[in-house]
């Protein structure tokens, strides 16, 4: 079972906060400004919702 | 009714109810709050939402699935409270029983008391705040902002945006130089200016004059008169602890916290979380501190719910140092500010690459070595400060 974590383009404004949480997860670039690896382990859902907390524009959806 | 109280309704409080569901608490939680909107993300209020217009549901923060179950009391204060009862008294004259306490009352804007009339006198903290001024803001409005720290430079920034004339006023030599320091406040004060920003650095308000519906102009302690449509005051603020009053609290600046979130009272178990927590952080010096920034209510809240959730399960709570670290960002016209670390405790601040006029890195330093980084525009290359500074040594104190 995996972690799947959507980032919203519409919301996403590319501050990073996620990707200085968990930059094993998410990746600072220009177009989309962050991704999000698609193969998140169980074991690291505690990982991803901290990044999504610390999201400044509340962009990251954990499920 | 018992259970948990949460007083206020911003982030803070949010974070601490989700924390004591994921720590495993499972008894009734009230969250009460003076706003009469669910907790939203405040950042935006003086940049997009004051440009664009205020849409609440999109300023909403999600609440996690745990705490679907918690009673909201919005749009109702707490006026008072009784430790020993266990129990916080609201506006309305309502009394709540609680087994266990979460101060998430925060902050509101600092208010100076100057001669002449209130009405035009704006602060800028809520939802409420944004729209209105949203309404006065318009071209060619004389904007008067008091306060040169991050939300007077945003709010600047964005008046200019919706072609206001726009005038700084403020006791600082430059504008946000505490956090950031001198050489690189003075860069963004350049770069304002070339926007259309007037800065009146070195003063203060000493009158607001008008009508006594609205203030038409202010004069300065150098003797300038101002037109001004509207004045936003945006000088610090204060907390929101009068509701405690009566209760052997020491309340001076804010409540102070154990590394658990803690407040020492021998009367009731009761955490403080947010803007209003004054407390130790292990990566630094260990001197408590409130700490302003946006994901300090997060950080603190998480373990504030772990521990309340413990001592009302009857376990010790983790007691280990606290180790979070703030983070602040701010944007104001194309540029982006990001901070991560303790700058505005620093001895020693050093450009190391770029300059304060353009896309720059600035270390801060005390003795203990980096202690925090500012980069403007430079976001990627603040991922190796950052866990530098994570892997600073626990201070001992």
């Amino acid at each position: 079972m995996t972690v799947r974590i959507t980032i919203d383009p519409g919301k996403c404004q590319g501050y990073g906060q996620c990707c200085f949480e968990a930059d094993d997860i998410f990746l600072l670039g220009d177009e989309p400004p962050v991704r999000a690896s698609a193969d998140v382990a169980e074991d690291r859902r505690a990982d991803a919702e901290r990044a999504a907390d610390v999201c400044p524009m509340q962009a990251i959806t954990v499920e | 009714m018992g259970g948990v109280v949460v007083v206020g309704g911003g982030l803070g409080g949010l974070r601490a109810a989700e924390s004591l569901r994921a720590s495993g608490y499972a008894g009734a939680i009230t969250v009460v709050g003076d706003e009469p909107h669910l907790p939203y993300n405040r950042p935006p209020l003086s940049k997009e939402a004051l440009s664009g217009g205020v849409e609440i549901d999109r300023l909403l923060f999600r609440r996690k699935a745990g705490v679907d179950d918690v009673a909201w009391l919005l749009g109702r204060a707490a006026v008072a409270s009784d430790l020993a009862a266990h129990t916080v008294t609201l506006a309305d004259g309502a009394s709540l029983e609680f087994d266990g306490l979460v101060i998430a009352s925060g902050i509101r804007p600092r208010r100076l008391p100057i001669p002449g009339p209130s009405g035009g006198r704006h602060v800028l903290r809520t939802a409420d705040d944004a729209g209105y001024l949203r309404s006065r803001m318009a071209p060619g409005t004389h904007v008067i902002i008091m306060g040169a720290g991050f939300i007077g430079c945003e709010t600047a920034a964005t008046a200019r945006k919706l072609g206001c004339e726009v005038a700084i006023v403020a006791i600082d030599p430059e504008p946000m130089v505490r956090p950031l320091g001198t050489e690189l406040g003075a860069g963004l004060r350049r770069r304002h200016e070339a926007h259309g920003v007037h800065f009146h650095l070195g003063h203060t308000i000493d009158a607001f004059h008008g009508t006594s519906y609205d203030v038409e102009s202010v004069s300065l302690s150098d003797g300038t008169e101002l037109p001004a449509s509207i004045v936003i005051e945006a000088v610090g603020s204060v907390t929101n602890v009068e509701w405690l009053d009566g209760n052997g609290l020491d309340l001076s600046d804010g409540l102070l916290v154990d590394s658990a979130m803690q407040v020492d009272t021998p009367l009731a178990p009761v955490v403080a979380v947010g803007d209003i927590a004054r407390h130790p952080n292990a990566l630094f010096d260990g001197i408590p501190r409130r700490i302003e920034h946006w994901n300090m209510p997060t950080e603190t809240g998480r373990r504030a719910g772990a521990t309340l959730a413990a001592l009302l399960g009857g376990s010790e709570p983790d007691r280990s140092p606290f180790t979070a670290m703030p983070s602040f960002w701010s944007d104001q016209y194309s540029y982006r500010l990001q901070s991560f670390g303790m700058p505005g405790i620093a001895d020693r601040i050093v450009v190391v690459d770029g300059d304060p006029d353009g896309p720059c890195i600035v270390e801060y330093h005390d003795a203990t070595g980096l202690i925090g980084v500012v980069g403007v525009d430079r976001t990627q290359d603040l991922v190796p400060y950052r866990k530098q500074l994570m892997s600073r040594g626990l201070a001992t104190r």
